[in-house]
């Protein structure tokens, strides 16, 4: 177990390169509880998201979902999160763990006009991902789950647990996200359990949960995109909707994209298996010219790959640089990203 | 309880040396590769290399960590596991086998007698090493 964001979390069950396949091949589960929700309702609502965040949320329909950005006015990245639209006047958004206070009290100073609520002490969540995710979640729904499409959510029960059910994830696997009340979480997560031990499921720990989500080059907040990193740089512009109107942020990022973004976060494949680790320098010619962010040994690539910001000009597939590891430069390239192709449903 | 073979002798830092003639094959050892998860690279150093006991003499990358490999015993290298940066499995799968790292030739064979015997490593686990 590790502490994570206060958190007692389990790193691994079986193994993370076992748990990373288990939820390529068939289906795996995460207790991912610990996420934050937030409610936001009245005629205000919108006007609050559409300050707060970067996508544009008047384009969500009720029963959607988009993933979005807060932002500094400086432009760095207060949190990454999902918004629900639950009903014409009413929303919830999913932040991350460690971010929950910080967010609490950033949507609450600037989201003024509209009713907040933080529902993430009464919300649990449990993440089901893979192949066979959509049998499994189906088997104990009493409604027609397979109907639901990608980024859309449908309330009903799951296991007898009154249930909102997500197509979304982190592990770029077909599945979903299931919101459950705190009380009732564990006993939908046993029934899951039961009733997938057929389909070969199995509790999935945090290590997987981040080789996974690299593997689809995912962000994750505090490795990859943080305060100091601007939307444009973590190459996220597709979230940021600038013809929207107004929002915080918008006028520093916007100057970001007249300018040309400094440097860029790209894919990197390492030419051994030696690991890229968070903090390690990117080097070309031996000039320091940035930093990884996120790395591992991919399990499905079977490749190590790592996640770095690099000066833009050394940014376009192909370029090859070195990593620092342990005082030696190690050979790299740039590489398309997600480094392993996405089979969620469309 | 992880499998501590009474042949071999222990490092307080959870590698194994075995006597191989005049010399002693070096890996880690099994409570080492649990702690450590899926092995995913090994570093060696090339045959030949010097290495001294208590000293790195390489590393073990796995997908959540990297630790250093410390020499039990002081000496040269006269033989390297070509097969681990193909198959790093191999320490998890048969640390004792197949996921042997090094062969030393001792300068100092003395040192083979200040290195844990299997009981005292065994011990060494128990008290929540």
């Amino acid at each position: 177990m590790v502490e994570f964001g206060g958190w007692d979390m389990p790193v691994q069950y079986s193994g993370i390169i076992d748990e990373h396949r288990r939820v390529r091949s068939a289906v795996g589960l995460f207790d991912v509880s610990h996420m934050g929700e937030f409610e936001v309702e009245g005629a205000g609502a919108l006007a609050a998201l559409q300050t707060l965040t970067t996508n544009d949320v008047s384009t969500l329909e009720v029963g959607q979902i988009q993933y979005s950005l807060l932002c500094y006015p400086e432009g760095g990245v207060v949190d990454d999160l999902t918004v629900y639209r639950l009903a014409p006047d009413r929303y919830m958004i999913t932040v991350n763990a460690s971010n929950i206070d910080k967010d609490w009290a950033w949507v609450t100073a600037h989201g003024g006009g509209a009713r907040w609520r933080n529902i993430s002490a009464e919300t649990g969540l449990i993440a089901v991902q893979g192949p066979r995710a959509e049998d499994l979640v189906s088997e104990l729904a009493d409604i027609d789950v397979r109907a639901i499409g990608y980024y859309r959510f449908a309330r009903g029960t799951v296991a007898r647990v009154s249930t909102l059910v997500s197509r979304t994830g982190y592990t770029g696997e077909d599945g979903f996200e299931l919101y459950a009340p705190w009380g009732e979480t564990e006993r939908l997560w046993s029934a899951l359990i039961e009733a997938g031990t057929k389909a070969d499921v199995a509790p999935i720990g945090l290590g997987a949960r981040d080789t996974l989500r690299l593997e689809m080059r995912y962000a994750l907040y505090g490795n990859d995109i943080d305060q100091t990193t601007n939307p444009l740089e973590a190459v996220l512009g597709w979230v940021v909707k600038p013809a929207k109107g107004d929002f915080i942020g918008k006028p520093a990022i916007e100057r970001v994209r007249g300018e040309g973004p400094k440097r860029k976060l790209v894919g990197l494949e390492m030419a051994d298996r030696s690991v890229a680790r968070h903090g390690y320098p990117v080097l070309s010619g031996g000039r320091r010219v940035g930093e990884v962010t996120s790395g591992t040994f991919g399990p499905s690539v079977e490749k190590s790959i790592a996640m770095a910001y690099v000066e833009t000009p050394l940014a376009a597939i192909g370029t090859a640089v070195d990593v620092e590891i342990r005082g030696q430069a190690r050979p790299a390239h740039v590489v398309k990203t997600p480094f392993h192709p996405p089979h969620v449903k469309r | 309880m992880a499998n501590v073979p009474a042949d071999l002798r222990y490092t307080k830092d959870h590698e194994w040396a075995k006597p191989d003639g005049k010399n002693y094959r070096v890996g880690i050892t099994e409570y080492a590769q649990e702690q450590l998860g899926d092995v995913v690279f090994v570093e060696l150093p090339k045959k030949g290399a010097k290495v001294t006991a208590k000293q790195s003499f390489g590393v073990v990358e796995s997908v959540k960590a990297v630790s250093d490999l410390f020499a039990p015993l002081t000496g040269e290298i006269v033989e390297i596991n070509t097969a681990l940066p193909n198959e790093p499995q191999a320490v998890n799968q048969d640390p004792y086998g197949k996921g042997w790292m090094i062969v030393v030739a001792p300068s100092k064979p003395g040192e083979w007698n200040e290195l844990l015997t299997a009981a005292q490593y065994e011990q060494f686990l128990s008290e929540g090493h």
